[in-house]
């Protein structure tokens, strides 16, 4: 699904990604673990197309295509989705509009009909209802006010919506209570299938004992040092990372 | 991404102001002046009676020896008097029959998405309007009058409904107010007059739409709304002009005036020529809009969309006399190029238990600058009032200006009063997130601004709605990158 090759990546002459290698088919989980400030938020806003960044050199291939040069809403329509750790609000615009806007460019990019109003609606309110969250929702300004736990399913909600190819998480299950992590796990357990792929990052054991990863990266300043299966994951929980630094 | 919007915002100074075209009709033109003798040709060709001759004359006199206000942050180039023309009008004109409009005239309405045939109109929506100085047609008329609501133009109002036009006409506004209102008081040329009689709520919108199309005139129009007891209506203005080089002024009186339990909302979607990016050209709009609840349990709202003009200079305002009387502001000004804008409200609180008010969104992008300037005054008997503001600024770019001055005069300590401002740039984050759910540049900075300027839009009639934000969605094409 998507090819990264010895990106690198800095911000105000600053480097910060130190030549990444990953590659992620159709229907495989991939998680990155990694300390504080090691360069993960970075790597998933350099592959969204974050403009703050500057690409020093490698590149980002999606399904053969090279996008390294593409500009943010080309990749997003190409299939790239991020869940965002801090997602920022937008005062006076309604969840409704913004999505059924969001997915209208998709379908529009993908030859589809546009939705209208009211078969959109029932199609969000399918997707509230699963992950508890009261129809009001979808007339509330987008993460304006929300909770913690509401803007976290906020993007689980577009994520279902929109239906990407690539959703890459970042800490979406940080600051979550026990139902609200089950009910975003369900979430992403609901859109992954055999034609797509999850990338997630995650400082914590818990949300991956309900999204069974296919294979785990460890990350230190900017690089990816190690890569294995879940039994990584459990090794960080216990010694942390300073094993892996000589 | 700096450089890149820089680029962008660039480009969008060359966005095509689409009410540009000028009509080319036979008018009679006075020559370039003002004195007594205009004033009286003016008058005459109205065929006016004495008293409105005589109180012209004397708002002249005033006019001469007063001198034109420097207190707001404009700046412009001086304005010589003396070489505008103080009236024009299409050569044939008739407002019994659309028949004999020159179809020019209709023409150039259709091409502002304006029809002056009935059938064709907007549902609900009843239209007059004004060309250069005079007013051309009057739709819906009939239909008004089986309610006893008098909807026509100010100059036919003088001719037929006189007793109404003397009583109230300067009530609001005195003919001393200020430089323009007086400039206006002298030479008003024609405008819109509503009256709406006891207990009847009006069953459509009214609007005027107000199009300068003559060179080197003046547009001094007079509007006159009055309520009377337990009515309501709601009214829309609307104003486009040609793109000249040169700039040309606008100098409006707006006077409302509610009783006993009436409602009047007024709504302005004032898109006047704003001049080109270097800022050559566009409309003076210099505009004195006042309203005033003079019974109890009456409310006065103005609602305001302001695009257009080279310089805006405007305050419409309530005076709250009546008790337990509300006035309301609601305002979106947009700057961009060069554009100036120094506008607010003045909220003056008389009765008891009044409430205001005000809310602003103002939106500069470009080297736009964009000054709110708002009082509020609470007199000594205004016991229990209320008034609530919220303006807020969202700049676009680097080179532009936001600006709030708040003036608040409190005198009677009952009063409650919350004041709340805010200034911000359109976020990189924002634009970051909408492109990354796959919403265009263009699309998300619209969808930005349409957002900040909500609580405004949600006050505006419908129809008007979705004018105002296509409206701005046009004016901030390619703002940002
Ligand atoms: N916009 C920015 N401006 C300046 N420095 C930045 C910016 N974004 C990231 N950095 C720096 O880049 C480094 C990596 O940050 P990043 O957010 O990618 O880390 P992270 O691995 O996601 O950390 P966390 O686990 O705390 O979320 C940090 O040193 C951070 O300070
Ligand atoms: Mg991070």
């Amino acid at each position: 699904m998507i090819k990264i090759e010895n990106l690198k990546a800095s911000i105000d002459d600053k480097d910060i990604l130190k030549g990444i290698n990953l590659d992620i088919p159709a229907g495989e989980v991939h998680v990155i673990m990694g300390r504080n400030g090691s360069g993960k938020s970075t790597l998933a806003n350099v592959i969204a197309g974050n403009e703050t960044y500057e690409v020093d050199g490698g590149n980002i291939t999606m399904e053969d295509t090279d996008i390294t040069e593409m500009s943010i809403e080309n990749r997003a329509l190409e299939g790239i989705f991020l869940c965002f750790q801090y997602p920022v609000a937008i005062p006076g615009v309604s969840m409704a509009y913004f999505l059924r806007s969001a997915l209208n460019a998709h379908r529009k990019y993908q030859g589809k009909e546009e939705m209208d109003a009211l078969e959109f609606l029932n199609k969000a309110k399918a997707i509230l209802s699963e992950l508890g969250l009261d129809d009001s929702f979808l007339k509330r300004s987008i993460n304006d006010g929300f909770s913690g736990g509401e803007k976290k399913k906020s993007e689980i909600l577009q994520l279902l919506t929109i239906d990407p190819k690539l959703a890459v998480l970042d800490e979406t299950d940080s600051g979550l209570d026990v139902d609200a992590l089950r009910t975003v796990a369900k979430g992403v357990n609901k859109f992954k299938n055999e034609n797509n792929s999850v990338l997630i990052i995650t400082h914590y054991q818990r949300l991956l004992d309900y999204i069974k990863p296919d294979v785990v990266h460890l990350m230190i300043d900017g690089q990816i040092v190690k890569t294995g299966d879940m039994s990584l994951v459990e090794k960080v929980e216990k010694d942390g990372y300073s094993w892996l630094e000589k | 991404m700096v450089d890149k919007n820089q680029q962008v915002i660039d480009k969008t100074l060359d966005q095509e102001y689409k009410y540009g075209f000028s009509t080319d009709i036979e008018e009679t033109k006075f020559e370039p002046g003002l004195n007594e003798d205009v004033i009286k040709k003016l008058s005459k060709i109205k065929k006016e009676p004495q008293w409105l001759l005589d109180w012209r004359l004397k708002a002249f006199d005033n006019w001469k020896n007063m001198s034109e206000p420097t207190w707001a942050k404009i700046k412009y180039e001086p304005i010589d008097y003396q070489a505008l023309s103080y009236y024009a009008a299409p050569k044939q004109i008739k407002n019994d029959s659309l028949d004999d409009v020159d179809p020019e005239i209709i023409e150039t309405y259709n091409k502002l998405g304006i029809s002056l045939n009935e059938q064709k109109r907007m549902q609900g929506v009843a239209v007059d309007a004004v060309f250069d100085s005079v007013s051309i047609a009057t739709t819906f008329k009939k239909e008004l009058s089986k309610h006893g609501i008098i909807f026509c133009s100010f100059s036919e109002a003088v001719q037929d409904h006189p007793e109404l036009v003397k009583k109230y006409l300067g009530s609001v506004i005195p003919a001393t107010d200020n430089y323009f209102a007086a400039l206006n008081s002298a030479v008003f040329s024609d405008g819109s007059f509503v009256y709406i009689p006891k207990g009847v709520k009006c069953p459509m919108e009214l609007s005027t739409y107000f199009r300068i199309n003559a060179t080197n005139t003046g547009q001094f129009e007079r509007t006159l709304i009055v309520a009377d007891e337990g009515s309501h209506v709601s009214y829309l203005e609307g104003c486009t002009a040609p793109m000249r080089d040169e700039n040309q002024l606008h100098a409006a009186c707006v006077e409302l005036v509610a009783h006993k339990d009436s409602t009047i909302k007024y709504s302005t979607i004032q898109n006047w020529y704003s001049g080109d990016k270097e800022g050559k050209g566009g409309i003076y709009n210099f505009v004195t809009k006042r309203g005033i609840c003079l019974g109890d349990n009456s409310k006065i709202s103005w609602t305001q969309v302001e695009t257009g003009s080279a310089v805006t200079w405007k305050y419409p305002s309530v005076i709250m006399q009546g008790d337990n009387s509300v006035g309301e502001f609601y305002s979106v000004a947009v700057t961009k190029n060069k554009q100036q804008a120094d506008t607010g409200t003045k909220m003056i609180h008389i009765g008891k238990n009044t409430k205001s008010t005000i809310i602003t969104k103002g939106i500069s992008a470009g080297e736009g600058q964009n000054t709110y300037r708002g009082g509020v005054k609470i007199l000594k008997n205004a016991e229990n009032a209320q008034n609530f503001s919220q303006c807020d600024s969202i700049l676009i770019g680097d080179k532009c200006g936001a600006h709030t001055f708040p003036y608040i005069d409190v005198n009677n300590p009952s009063a409650k009063m919350e004041h709340e401002a805010t200034t911000s740039s359109i976020g990189e984050d924002q634009l970051f997130y909408c492109n990354q759910r796959g919403i265009k540049l263009d699309d998300a900075v619209s969808m930005i601004v349409n957002g900040f300027c909500k609580e405004v839009f949600e006050e505006l009639p419908m129809e008007f709605a979705v004018e105002a934000k296509q409206l701005i969605e046009v004016t901030l094409e390619n703002s940002v990158g």
